[in-house]
């Protein structure tokens, strides 16, 4: 049951943990306040001295690392040259396009159907999001408890969602073939065809993601205020008029952010695609599961590097023509 | 935004009673047909059952005494219930160490993170610093990283310091990757508090940073308890960092990667991963129906907003 060691091991290493991250904060904090406020006398110091921690903290984490696989994806770094690597400059680059990404598959194919992936997630993400929430969007009995129903894949953790789906994707004891086989239909091989494996992915995902939307588009309808659409009917128009007309309209500060987001959630899913994929096809594998692979499976850390910015930039890429396009990202510039 | 018929308003307003409003707010119900109500009805308990059909499955199985886990029965509670599987997953394999352990991580990374987000946000919703616009576009930028993308970096740094089989490293990695999120949605929800609140409390003598603490923060609950939520399940869910760091000693394993070792096993174990899987998710899951009132305030009026 329970390791005696293991939970003095962790309770320790936990506490060292905080005292060391109160440390830190407190050093930061007094260093900045000598510097900025004794010496310099800069005016709102407080201001960097609120921000500084978490700057601090993604610049040892993320930045910095950043950086360093940005070294590390112009050289020949692998299993074979772990210490004794040597710089070959953009040649990694060149090659994520030219050689095979894993065994077989290449750069190009992986692409098109992470886009495709993404596209029809997110796709029916927001349109099953917004119906639901529509719906739901109205006084009626048991409100409340269909709310909360709708709302439990997204509280389950992902973990165990994708193992108990791929349970539910056996060929024989999975009830997604039982059930086709009693409506008259044949059983599909679910995980080791590939079509069959990248649609069951996507089913996957798709009741995964649905919530989330449910959830922030349900608040944003709430929002609008009723004497639109008493008006609208004045007018006489009909229910699907008013839904282009007015409820989308108003909701598009809420959608299209959602939008961003989930497009950039889902094209970075990786937990789904590699479970549900679990004999390991290349022909169900996206962009991030192949980087996962090349990385820890063939151990190919200069090339996976090079592949991992060129994915990084494909997403910044869209994110900013998006962004640029539907004005997301308004609230930056307050 | 014109589409007000202001004489539509003028001839109702008279005779509105209060209770108007209420109605107004699920403007959508007013005039439905029965016909159309249980349509709806229909649609959504059909929608329900997708949404609930696995988790009652993976109940199911749990229930399955261990000589036939395998099996083309659909029903719910099979005729031979035991919690067979419950009590060996419990007394046989380390499942509460590993949920012990990660409760260890989980909860000392959502509190880290949490202050360290909340202050930040303070100086992103209420001050104009020169790098400010720069600093927001690069937390969103964050978003946008792979997690497998840092993977070989943080794997390489962790062994310099001697961070391998350590929850140190685990935690503030964890910390550091919500604070992105976290600031984002916390800047949305301090935008909407109106700010003659704290300048008022600073005309009277108080500190920004008292009117922080009195004031900005108890108006934030809610927020406040979404990101919490948020990093909490983030953590208690990760795998890919936690299976890269820990290594794979037993007692020192998160919940996550000790249910896949499950799996790896054998064939046989499904029954105790199903037990398992129901013990790990129903707290969780408890703890996210319970907050769901506020997840919808908390994360729409920072988008509504931004």
């Amino acid at each position: 049951m329970f390791n005696f060691d293991a939970i003095l091991k962790s309770i320790s290493e936990v506490a060292t943990t905080i005292l060391a991250v109160a440390l830190i904060v407190a050093a930061l904090e007094t260093l900045l306040y000598f510097i900025l406020v004794k010496w310099m006398k800069v005016k709102n110091a407080l201001v960097y001295m609120l921000v500084s921690p978490a700057i601090l903290g993604l610049l040892v984490l993320q930045v910095y690392p950043l950086l360093w696989e940005g070294y590390i994806s112009m050289t020949n770094m692998s299993l074979s040259h772990f210490f004794n690597f040597s710089f070959i400059g953009l040649k990694n680059y060149v090659r994520v396009f030219t050689e095979p990404v894993l065994k077989q598959v290449t750069f190009f194919p992986l692409l098109w159907r992470t886009v495709l992936w993404t596209f029809v997630n997110v796709f029916f993400h927001v349109t099953g999001g917004m119906i639901l929430a529509l719906l739901l969007n109205r006084e009626m009995k048991m409100r409340g408890i269909y709310r909360m129903i709708i709302i439990i894949p997204w509280a389950l953790p992902q973990v165990v969602a994708a193992m108990a789906w791929r349970g539910e994707f056996n060929y024989e004891y999975g009830w997604i073939n039982i059930m086709l086989q009693r409506i008259g239909l044949s059983p599909v091989q679910w995980l080791t065809s590939p079509a069959p494996n990248f649609i069951a992915m996507c089913i996957v995902n798709i009741w995964l993601g649905i919530p989330f939307m449910t959830v922030i588009f349900l608040g944003g309808l709430q929002s609008i205020s009723g004497e639109f659409y008493e008006a609208a009917e004045m007018d006489g128009a009909t229910n699907w008029q008013k839904f282009w007309r007015i409820t989308f309209p108003i909701m598009m500060p809420v959608i299209s952010p959602a939008v961003i987001l989930g497009t950039v959630w889902t094209f970075n899913t990786f937990n789904i695609s590699f479970f549900i994929n679990q004999f390991e096809l290349e022909s169900s594998d996206i962009l991030v599961t192949a980087l996962f692979r090349a990385a820890f499976q063939y151990n190919r850390y200069g090339f996976s590097a090079a592949f991992a910015f060129i994915i990084f930039f494909i997403l910044l890429a869209y994110s900013v023509v998006f962004a640029k396009t539907t004005g997301a990202l308004k609230g930056v510039k307050d | 935004m014109a589409i007000k018929s202001t004489t539509y308003k003028n001839n109702t307003s008279e005779s509105k009673p209060i209770k108007r409003r209420k109605e107004s707010f699920f403007h959508a119900g007013r005039g439905d047909s029965k016909f159309k109500r249980l349509i709806i009805h229909l649609i959504l308990i059909f929608y329900c059952l997708i949404s609930i059909y696995p988790l009652m499955r993976i109940f199911s199985v749990s229930l399955r005494p261990g000589n036939r886990v395998l099996s083309t029965d659909l029903s719910i509670v099979p005729p031979d219930a035991t919690f067979e599987n419950y009590h060996k997953v419990i007394y046989d394999q380390g499942l509460l160490q590993w949920i012990w352990n990660s409760l260890a991580v989980t909860i000392t990374t959502s509190i880290i993170g949490l202050i360290i987000a909340a202050t930040s946000a303070y100086a992103f919703s209420r001050f104009k610093f020169r790098g400010r616009s720069t600093l927001l576009i690069y937390l969103l930028t964050t978003q946008m990283i792979p997690t497998a993308m840092l993977m070989v970096p943080l794997y390489i740094l962790a062994i310099k310091l001697g961070m391998i089989g350590t929850y140190r490293g685990l935690v503030i990695a964890y910390a550091v990757t919500s604070v992105p999120f976290s600031i984002w949605i916390l800047k949305g929800y301090y935008d909407t508090i109106p700010t003659e609140l704290e300048e008022a409390a600073i005309i009277d003598g108080a500190s920004p940073l008292q009117a922080f603490w009195k004031i900005i923060l108890p108006l934030s609950t809610p927020a406040l308890a979404i990101t919490f939520l948020f990093n909490f399940s983030q953590a208690w869910n990760e795998f890919l960092i936690a299976r890269i760091i820990l290594g794979s000693q037993e007692s020192i394993l998160t919940w996550p990667l000790g249910l896949n070792r499950l799996m790896g096993q054998y064939l046989v174990q499904w029954g105790q991963y199903n037990a398992a899987a129901i013990i790990v998710s129903v707290p969780v899951m408890i703890l996210f129906l319970a907050m769901s009132k506020y997840m919808i305030s908390g994360l729409t009026l920072g988008s509504v907003k931004g």
